[in-house]
């Protein structure tokens, strides 16, 4: 025992020693501590601070509020019923697809994966946006539905489902088509060798190889629908759901502590959702991914698969078709429902309303995004390739953001930066830094994991060798590493700017009437049944994402990793 | 036994489409007996993989025809083949233990479950698997992966049963021993085989016969000591073994079976021909190294200048200068011979028997 405690405690010098040796390492390590614990640790704390700690001592009373009345456990129970549903069936949806993509001789598999991808590019309420200038009270299917299902409502849970299903299922599919490209084919082959039929292979070895990746899958859907907060806000009705009724207490009943009691019911189940998923259902996985693709066609399937499995495909991206569709067409129509007569109107009176908003969003994103790139690499580095103490630390901070939905997080700003604290000494609130801190932090760590996966796939012989060729680890880092890591960057680039201008839950809590963002201002237009004007404006922010994402790409292509933009994306 | 149990007609496979076409497999036809065990030997792109995926029906052949068993199979799905595959990375099926590896197409078939336990620990006993069926493939070493993908594939007892480089991922002392087992094996059970390979000492050892395969053509068939005594071109004289290839021509025919060349002056007897030949007609004449001996210079002789000689203790190597031409020469058990030196002159000493002739073809 008395050994094992004096190796830690040597170990432990030892790696002081390292980090005395480099001042300027360490400096570093201090420095980034103090950013993850101001803006991911502090705002979360605050959060549940101020759900049971009210006027000076620990006071439970709002939760037990909340669970005594039937009237607020409500949002609760909806929120984790549309999660299942969303998690299920959108788990399905891509599931399908990856199948069809992965293991089917399906024709034109580029059109369908980008079809099957593309709601991620775009900010999810626009999906919302579209079902109601289709199905809604004036939508253009309206009629023709109503003489099939009788008299229905979008607004609702069936829409939510329907809504989120479109929106989140390419996370499920993503997933999905990583863990189907890597079952190694000649697992299929040798079952189908022995004698099973296509049923069989797929009920003994596809599925149970991918029931992980399905668990996975399952439960990013689910956190995903849970801390979704454009679609319910736009299309929920009378279904209420934790997140809008949470920013509902803030901003309408000016209700800090009840509403921060929400975001914590909010926060329990999304964040026992991650871990679960992070730390047992990843563990559970047969599958070691080893970067190379592997494509297993079935040559000759049978018609009686293949058509369910081409018609789900075909269905499923007709829908992504008619509901972006119906955005384009809305944008130039002159009254949705009312007045179908071309115009630019909307294009023009969007630019006069919305220039402002547009011009914030692409500045605070563009400030926001290298950063967000930069230091999520750097951290990446440090936590594979340095070692110091609280290295896991700072790993799990920051990953926590995964796992914590938008609206807590919003919540935690406007709690935390509306006043001086010990560790930021200025308010943030009202200023552009406190949108540009919360989109640095909420995006990193997708750059922070893809970082993590590049630098692990790179051999640490390679950096060795550079060092034994005289390079320090300076030159090391920008002439071997760097470059090798690029095309992770760029990703982490890409989807950080992605994320940054469709971003709504959290951020709506820290603009200001001085700093405003475009997606806050559609969901506004929205909510004055302006849809014609949202429709336009969400176009524009699909054109800008479009437009950004190409430079990515020509970045990219100077660096010269052939890095594809649809992979980008992913 | 059954002469023509697999046999293969005219199979052509051509991969892709419009401009970007391979012709992976051209125009094979193969009849194996039942019992046999054929090897498919050829370097890498050559179509070996291609036919053996054709025979279990992963990939359909573009035309041509297989048939197993007197049965046309050209177009039944590989579940209804009576063929298994021993997969190159063994394929083995990480949920499940090596015992429910091993009764997986047992039970697809239908089997009771005591039946099949009871056939497999038979099987897993036939490839000393005992006590290892309630392990996970990932806790098994390379050897034993390798057995139980070979268990799983004998207990289905398959009219062919295919192997697709089994050995490849085997360090290079147990391939040898693994050879040995499944050549034993294969003789006990007494199974149809096909058996691709890159490796020509695992052809070798393990074949009845062997099927030298390029570009996806059949360049020979026959057993081992048909095709390294008796190459059918120098694509085969070369893949199998050395060769010194010398530029002859024919001086004399005197039957279908025997013709004299000239070499360099030299008029000497080829008492085996297996290619037809007309008199002046250019020939190459094949000349394993280990067949050719050296003596001191003497008149009348073939002969040449010592220019390398790189001593391995079991053999000797020369190469010899023989004026426009190196020869390789390997003496075997060096200690018992005359030794040479660098530079020093010396006559060729043909040998009688092992003297093949091929029809001229370019370098």
């Amino acid at each position: 025992m008395n050994n094992i405690k004096n190796r830690q405690v040597k170990e432990i010098i030892a790696q002081l020693k390292i980090i005395w040796k480099e001042p300027l390492l360490f400096f570093l390590i201090l420095i980034i501590f103090y950013f993850l614990i101001t803006f991911i640790v502090y705002p979360i704390f605050q959060v549940i601070k101020n759900s049971m700690y009210i006027r000076g001592q620990w006071d439970f009373s709002n939760y037990i509020a909340i669970f005594s009345k039937r009237y607020f456990i409500q949002p609760l129970i909806n929120s984790i019923v549309l999660g299942i549903y969303t998690a299920t069936i959108g788990t399905i949806a891509g599931f399908i697809f990856a199948y069809a993509l992965t293991r089917t001789p399906l024709p034109f598999k580029k059109f369908f994966r980008l079809t099957a991808t593309f709601p991620i590019i775009s900010p999810p309420f626009v999906v919302a946006l579209a079902a109601i200038l289709l199905f809604g009270r004036a939508g253009s299917l309206t009629p023709w539905l109503r003489s099939i299902i009788g008299n229905y409502s979008i607004y609702g849970l069936g829409g939510l489902v329907l809504v989120e299903t479109i929106a989140y299922s390419p996370t499920a599919f993503l997933v999905l088509y990583g863990v189907l490209q890597a079952i190694d084919p000649s697992l299929e082959e040798a079952s189908m060798d022995l004698g099973a039929s296509w049923s069989k292979v797929f009920s003994t070895i596809t599925l149970p190889l991918a029931t992980p990746g399905i668990a996975s899958a399952w439960l990013l859907v689910f956190i995903q629908s849970m801390a979704d907060f454009g679609n319910p806000m736009v299309i929920s009705g009378n279904f209420r759901v934790l997140s809008v009724q949470a920013y509902l207490q803030i901003t309408g009943m000016y209700d800090l502590p009840r509403g921060s009691t929400l975001a914590m019911l909010l926060l329990l189940p999304t964040a026992t959702a991650f871990f679960l998923q992070r730390y047992w259902v990843s563990r559970k996985s047969y599958i070691t991914v080893t970067g190379k693709p592997t494509g297993a066609t079935i040559k000759n399937l049978n018609w009686y698969i293949k058509l369910p499995v081409y018609g789900a495909c075909i269905i499923y991206a007709g829908m992504v078709f008619l509901f972006y569709g119906t955005i384009v067409y809305g944008s130039f129509q002159t009254l949705w429902g009312v007045n179908p007569t071309f115009t630019l109107k909307n294009y023009v009176e969007m630019f006069e309303v919305g220039k402002k908003y547009l011009y914030d969003s692409v500045f605070l994103s563009s400030i926001a995004t290298p950063i967000t790139g930069i230091v999520g690499m750097f951290i990446s580095y440090l936590i594979i390739r340095k070692k110091f103490i609280g290295r896991s630390l700072m790993e799990f901070i920051s990953m926590l953001t995964f796992a914590v939905p938008g609206t807590v997080v919003g919540i935690g700003y406007i709690l935390a930066f509306n006043q001086k604290s010990a560790l930021m000494p200025v308010i943030l609130t009202g200023t552009a830094w406190i949108i540009i801190m919360l989109l640095i932090f909420r995006d990193m760590p997708v750059g922070i994991r893809s970082g993590i996966a590049a630098l692990q796939q790179i051999d640490p012989t390679i950096e060795e060798a550079s060092t034994d060729l005289g390079a320090d680890s300076n030159t090391t880092f920008r002439k071997i590493t760097l470059p090798m890591i690029a095309p992770a960057f760029f990703s982490g680039l890409a989807f950080g700017f992605v994320k940054a201008m469709t971003a709504i839950s959290a951020v709506i809590f820290v603009v200001s009437g001085r700093w405003n963002l475009i997606t806050i201002a559609i969901l506004g237009f929205v909510d004055n049944t302006q849809y014609a004007r949202a429709a336009a404006m969400s176009i524009i922010l699909i054109i800008i994402i479009l437009i950004a994402l190409g430079i990515i790409q020509l970045l990219v292509n100077r660096v010269g990793k052939g890095v594809r933009l649809t992979t980008i994306i992913e | 036994m059954k002469n023509e149990f697999l046999e293969l007609q005219e199979l052509i496979k051509i991969f892709g489409s419009g401009k970007d076409t391979v012709t992976a497999v051209n125009r094979v036809s193969l009849k194996v007996k039942e019992g046999e065990l054929v090897t498919l030997l050829g370097p890498s792109g050559c179509g070996k993989t291609t036919i053996l995926r054709m025979i279990s029906g992963f990939e359909l052949p573009t035309s041509g025809k297989i048939f197993i068993d007197q049965e046309d199979i050209t177009t039944t799905p590989p579940n209804k083949r009576p063929t298994a595959m021993v997969f190159q990375n063994y394929a083995l099926f990480p949920h499940m233990t090596v015992a429910q590896n091993i009764i997986y197409g047992l039970k697809i078939r239908g089997m009771p479950h005591h039946l099949a336990t009871e056939k497999a620990e038979q099987v897993m006993k036939l490839v000393s698997l005992e006590k290892l069926g309630n392990r996970s493939p990932s806790q098994l070493s390379g050897g034993q992966q390798q057995r139980v993908s070979l268990a799983r594939s004998l207990i289905m007892e398959p009219k062919v049963l295919l192997m697709d480089e089994p050995l490849s991922n085997l360090d290079a002392k147990l391939r040898i021993t693994m050879r040995m087992e499944i050549r034993k094996l294969q003789q006990r059970v007494g199974i149809t085989s096909i058996y691709v390979t890159h490796d020509q000492a695992e052809a070798m050892s393990l074949s009845d016969r062997v099927v030298i395969l390029k570009d996806g053509k059949i360049q020979q068939i026959g057993t081992p000591q048909e095709i390294y005594a008796y190459p059918n071109n120098r694509f085969v004289a070369d893949f199998i073994g050395k060769a010194n290839f010398l530029e002859t021509f024919i001086e004399r025919v005197i039957s279908e079976k025997e013709v004299v060349i000239n070499l360099s002056g030299q008029k000497i007897l080829i008492p085996q021909v297996k290619h037809s030949f007309n008199k002046d007609d250019r020939a190459i004449l094949v000349l394993r190294p280990e067949s050719i001996g050296l003596e001191k210079k003497k008149p009348d002789s073939i002969s040449g200048t010592i220019q390398e000689m790189v001593y391995l203790g079991n053999q000797l190597t020369y190469l010899v200068d023989i004026g426009r031409r190196l020869i390789t020469v390997e003496i075997s058990n060096p200690q018992e011979c005359e030794l040479f030196q660098k530079g020093e002159e010396v006559s060729i000493k043909l040998p009688q028997r092992s003297l093949h002739l091929l029809p001229w073809e370019e370098e």
